[in-house]
């Protein structure tokens, strides 16, 4: 009996190093089991809506189907080239360029004044913050609702109320030189109160020590503002404009209640063009197209933001 | 990541002290009210009678003899009701099946040790950066493969999973003291009763947060419903106003518009004024959705 455990040892130590480790992983996967049951009914949808979208969309890219009828046909890269000279996606892509920076500056902007404000809690600053979150909550279809009356020519709110100031009664929604620039007044009206509230949540950041100190020193406001809050600030301010920027791709409601992408394209966003592509014209492989190129533009982005934002955060 | 930390912390949004000086104060009292402006139109455009003309429309001082007839009109003209009932029927379905799928996951994550941990977490995160709307297209196809086109469990499936969910969850549970569930484990509590009766009634705060952001989200859903759904009758209320003012728009009916608006707005805002804190700390959790 005492003889056979010093003899059984060599023989498990002699068995293959692979084999070894593939029973360990065995052995891991076991355990794991339980995790793997919990986690199943999320990766099936997601599986089936997300990665297997990703997929999908890649090789719907590749293939032309124009009814629902018609033959599927591999045509490579075509579509995708078919989109790149397709003069309405490449307006649309410059329009949903112009309308990003257009609407985030302005709404970020707005959001820090708005924080800065009321960083501050009392009764007054609660109720002000309500009012410029309020239209955060509103559908995109409800305010476009709205501001259809506000941009109406000579009657509507605007005009009745600043349009005389003007030289000409502008056509808000009807000129295409305007058209763009008005639909990104509803969206830096409804998205300035979200961005506050990371600007509000970032200045709990500032230590309260500094802003005292500075406050002896003598550094007026602006001073502060420049030289303790703003430096203080930098990764919310990235983060906002990562959702900014997100936000102005996957934002259209208004352009189809409002301009249907009119008048003459001024107010097509790829999101709209998008559908245009597949719900208008039935031509899935060029919206698979022009989704692909979006989605790899937009992963791009989001990160390198991301990056800059680890590096800053880790670094010195 | 020390910012998206501290996003996921129930914030009181306040500085002690004053930053701004006065003038800025003055500016955003200002904008606040130019920023109230479209919903008193709303109201005051509402309650104006027909009789008073378009020229008065845009006066934002309420009529002498206010009327009811456009809430009134609005109501026969859009099937207000039943876009309200499958907006709520929508939403409810989601949430309901997303507080199962985080919980699950959530805890998973927040507690079990499993080979390819760090993978199947990346596989989450990616969903956070892949921006679902724009993948309507492969997922219309998909929608329709399952039969599920022009039905309201179309529209409801793509959001059954939610990484923002997960992670939210995964938070909350790493929260909880382990000691609370050794005491579970003696007693002889399997896994899922363990989530039961310790980790989901610790955790309410972070499930109303979720619930919060996932109606909200769902509520105003438009794009994704327009093309899921065809029939008259299955249209939510977003899909409803828009053909609803495309209707009106054409007959300049824009106190009927105004109304049917209102209407469809009104819930939200509603249990907004009501919970305006939970809102506002949950709208600064959803930072990373």
């Amino acid at each position: 009996m005492s003889l056979a455990e010093p003899a059984a040892l060599p023989v498990a130590t002699s068995a293959p190093p692979r084999l070894h480790a593939l029973r360990r992983f065995a052995a891991g996967l076991k355990a794991s089991l339980p995790a793997y049951l919990l986690l199943l009914p999320s990766l099936v949808f997601l599986a089936l809506f997300t990665y297997g979208a990703m997929g999908r969309v890649f090789v719907d890219a590749l293939y032309q189907r124009t009814t629902p009828k018609a033959p599927v046909r591999f045509v490579g890269f075509d579509n995708i080239s078919a989109v790149l000279a397709d003069a309405s996606f490449t307006g649309a892509v410059v329009n949903n360029l112009l309308y990003a920076v257009g609407t985030a500056i302005p709404s970020i902007a707005l959001a820090l004044l708005f924080a800065l404000a009321l960083s501050r809690t009392n009764a007054v600053t609660s109720a002000l913050r309500a009012a410029l979150f309020l239209p955060v909550l509103i559908p995109m279809v409800a305010a476009s609702a709205l501001f259809l009356f506000i941009f109406l020519p000579n009657v509507g709110l605007l005009d009745y109320y600043i349009g005389h100031l003007l030289p000409v009664l502008p056509n808000w929604l009807g000129d295409p030189d305007i058209a763009l620039y008005a639909i990104m007044i509803i969206t830096i009206w409804k998205n300035a109160g979200y961005y506050m509230l990371f600007f509000l949540a970032g200045l709990q950041a500032v230590p309260e020590e500094v802003m005292e100190a500075a406050h002896l020193d003598g550094a007026g406001p602006f001073m502060r503002l420049r030289h303790i809050i703003l430096p203080e600030l930098r990764p919310t301010f990235l983060f906002v404009t990562v959702i900014a920027t997100l936000n102005a791709v996957t934002q259209v409601d208004h352009v189809f209640v409002m301009t249907k992408g009119g008048p003459s394209n001024a107010t097509n966003l790829v999101l709209f063009y998008i559908y245009q592509q597949a719900v208008e014209h039935y031509d899935i492989g060029k919206a698979s197209a022009a989704t692909l190129l979006t989605l790899a533009a937009l992963m791009a982005l989001t990160a390198l933001s991301f990056r800059t934002l680890a590096n800053r955060e880790g670094g010195p | 990541m020390k910012l998206l930390k501290g996003l996921f912390e129930d914030a009181p949004l306040a500085t002690r002290r004053e930053i701004t000086p006065k003038l800025g104060l003055a500016l955003t009292v200002l904008l606040a009210i130019v920023w109230l402006i479209p919903f008193l139109w709303m109201v005051v455009a509402t309650l104006r009678p027909a009789s008073d003309g378009i020229n008065t429309m845009a006066e934002l001082i309420p009529s002498a003899k206010p009327t009811l007839d456009n809430i009134r009109d609005a109501w026969e003209i859009g099937d207000f009701p039943r876009y309200f009932l499958n907006t709520t029927f929508i939403c409810t379905g989601i949430l309901l099946v997303q507080f199962v799928t985080i919980t699950l996951a959530g805890f998973a994550f927040a507690r079990l040790a499993f080979s390819g941990k760090t993978l199947i977490f990346y596989l989450f995160l990616m969903q956070l950066m892949l921006v679902p709307v724009l993948l309507i297209v492969p997922n219309l196809r998909l929608v329709a493969q399952l039969g599920l086109y022009d039905t309201l469990t179309g529209v409801m499936m793509p959001f059954f999973a939610s990484a923002f969910g997960t992670f939210l969850m995964r938070q909350a549970f790493e929260a909880i003291p382990t000691e609370l569930e050794d005491a579970a484990l003696i007693d002889g509590a399997g896994l899922l009763q363990r989530i039961r009766h310790i980790y989901v009634p610790l955790s309410l705060p972070s499930f109303s947060a979720f619930a919060i952001i996932s109606v909200t989200s769902h509520w105003n859903d438009f794009l994704w419903p327009l093309m899921v759904i065809n029939s008259p009758d299955k249209r939510p209320l977003t899909v409803g106003l828009s053909v609803f003012t495309a209707t009106a728009e054409g007959t300049q009916a824009w106190g009927t518009i105004a109304a049917g608006t209102l209407m469809v707005i009104a819930p939200l805002l509603i249990t907004f004024l009501i919970f305006q804190k939970r809102f506002i700390s949950s709208f600064v959790t959803s930072g990373i959705k």
